[in-house]
C-alpha cells in the first residue's frame, strides 16, 4: 500500500516535472515530436534508477560513515556523469538496438537536473530503505515521462494553430506546460 | 585578443541580448521553482552570480592545463566545489533562505546557464573577459529571476519583498504563487522582454 502511495503521489500530485520543476531543461528541450520524448523519458528511466541505487549505497555505506556528508553534492554529480558514460559504453556493447533508440539522449543526461535531484530527495524519504529509495526513483521517471509525453503530444498539434507573431515559440509553450501543471495541480490532495 | 571597446558589449550581451533566461532558455528549473517570492527569486540569483564569477575565474586561469578530453568532468569538479562552499556558508548564515530554496540549491551544479559558460566562454578567453562575461550573465540572471518572482509575489500574495500593500483578507491571485503560476508568468514576461529589447 505504502508503495502505490509513493508511485500515485510521484506521478500526479508532487509530478517531478509540473509541480517540483526538475528536469525542465528536456522538457522545453527535446518535447517537439512524440517519438524522441519517447526515447528521452526510456533513457531517463534507465539512469534515474541506477543512479538513485548507487547513490543511495554511497550516501549510506561511504559517506555518513566517515563523517563525509557534506561532500555530498561534489560525489553525487560525480558518479551520475560517469555513470552515464558507463552505462553509455556498455549498452553499446550489449545491446545495440537499444544504444540506437536511448543513445543520443544518453549525454544530455549528465545536465538533467531530475536525476541528481531526485538522488538527493531519495535520501530524504521517511523510513528509508534502498528498495523503496529505488521504487522512488522508477516512480518519478513513470512521472517523468508522462510529463514530457502529454507535452509532446500537445506541441506536434501546436505546430498546425494560427498564433500571434509574439506568442510563437517559447511563450506559447510555457503556456501550454501553466496549463497542464493547472490539470496536474487538480490531483493534490489525493494523497 | 578581443579589443578594450567591446567589454562594455560583453558585459551587457548577459543582461539584454543573451539574457540567460528570457532568450537562452537556460537554468530554468531554479528560475520556475524558487520565484515565488522577489526575495527568493534575488537570493537564488546572487548564489548562482557568485558561483558563475568564481568558476569562470578558475576555468579561465587553468584552461590550459586541462587536456581537452576530460574538460567537462573538470569543470563540473570546480562547479561543484563552488557550490558546496555556497550550500555551507547559506546554512549557517541565512538558514531563512537555506529552507526556502531547498533542493535547487546543490542543483546549481546542473545550471546549464553555469557549465554552459564555462565551456562557451571561459575556456576560450582571458580572465579579465571571463569575470566581464560572468558578472553579466549572472547579473542578467538574477534580474529575471528578482523580476518574475516580483511578478508572482505581487499578484499572488499582494506584497513585494515582504512589504504588503493590501489588506490581509483581501483575494489575491493564489493561482500566481502555485506551480501554474510560475510557467504562465514567464511566458507572459517572455513576450514582455522580447516586445521591449526588439523595438529599441
Amino acid at each position: 500500500m505504502e508503495y502505490v502511495l509513493i508511485l500515485i503521489a510521484a506521478v500526479f500530485v508532487n509530478n517531478i516535472v509540473l509541480s517540483q520543476f526538475l528536469g525542465i531543461c528536456p522538457f522545453l528541450g527535446v518535447s517537439n515530436k512524440v517519438s524522441t520524448s519517447v526515447g528521452m523519458s526510456g533513457a531517463v528511466l534507465f539512469v534515474m534508477t541506477i543512479a538513485t541505487l548507487v547513490t543511495y549505497l554511497l550516501h549510506q555505506y561511504v559517506l555518513v560513515p566517515s563523517g563525509l556528508d557534506y561532500l555530498r553534492t561534489i560525489t553525487f554529480i560525480l558518479v551520475i556523469a560517469s555513470l552515464v558514460q558507463m552505462v553509455e559504453i556498455i549498452l553499446k556493447k550489449v545491446s545495440p538496438p537499444l544504444y540506437q533508440a536511448l543513445g543520443v539522449f544518453l549525454p544530455l543526461i549528465t545536465t538533467n537536473c531530475a536525476v541528481l535531484g531526485v538522488a538527493i530527495l531519495a535520501l530524504g524519504l521517511e523510513s528509508g530503505s534502498l528498495l523503496k529509495a529505488v521504487f522512488f526513483a522508477i516512480a518519478n521517471s513513470i512521472g517523468f515521462a508522462l510529463a514530457l509525453i502529454v507535452f509532446a503530444s500537445i506541441r506536434e498539434q501546436l505546430e498546425l494553430a494560427d498564433l500571434p507573431k509574439g506568442m510563437k515559440g517559447v511563450p506559447i509553450n510555457l503556456l501550454v506546460a501553466g496549463l497542464l501543471s493547472l490539470a496536474f495541480l487538480g490531483f493534490s490532495g489525493l494523497v | 585578443m578581443p579589443d578594450k571597446i567591446s567589454q562594455k558589449e560583453n558585459f551587457l550581451k548577459g543582461i539584454i541580448k543573451d539574457n540567460p533566461v528570457f532568450v537562452m532558455l537556460l537554468g530554468m528549473c531554479p528560475a520556475l521553482g524558487v520565484t515565488s517570492s522577489a526575495f527568493n527569486g534575488l537570493g537564488m540569483g546572487v548564489a548562482t552570480l557568485f558561483v558563475l564569477l568564481m568558476s569562470n575565474i578558475v576555468v579561465s586561469l587553468i584552461k590550459t592545463q586541462i587536456p581537452s578530453k576530460v574538460r567537462i568532468p573538470a569543470f563540473i569538479i570546480v562547479i561543484a566545489a563552488f557550490v558546496t562552499i555556497v550550500e555551507m556558508v547559506l546554512e549557517a548564515y541565512i538558514p531563512f533562505l537555506y529552507e526556502q530554496l531547498g533542493i535547487f540549491i546543490p542543483l546549481i551544479v546542473v545550471n546549464c546557464l553555469v557549465l554552459g559558460r564555462s565551456e562557451a566562454f571561459a575556456s576560450k578567453n582571458n580572465l579579465y573577459s571571463s569575470i566581464i562575461d560572468a558578472l553579466g550573465m549572472g547579473i542578467g540572471f538574477t534580474i529575471a529571476l528578482t523580476a518574475l518572482g516580483a511578478t508572482r509575489e505581487i499578484l499572488g500574495s499582494g506584497s513585494i519583498f515582504d512589504w504588503r500593500f493590501v489588506s490581509e483578507d483581501a483575494n489575491t491571485f493564489i493561482l500566481f504563487i502555485l506551480p501554474p503560476g510560475a510557467f504562465i508568468a514567464l511566458a507572459y514576461l517572455t513576450i514582455l522582454f522580447n516586445k521591449t529589447t526588439k523595438t529599441s
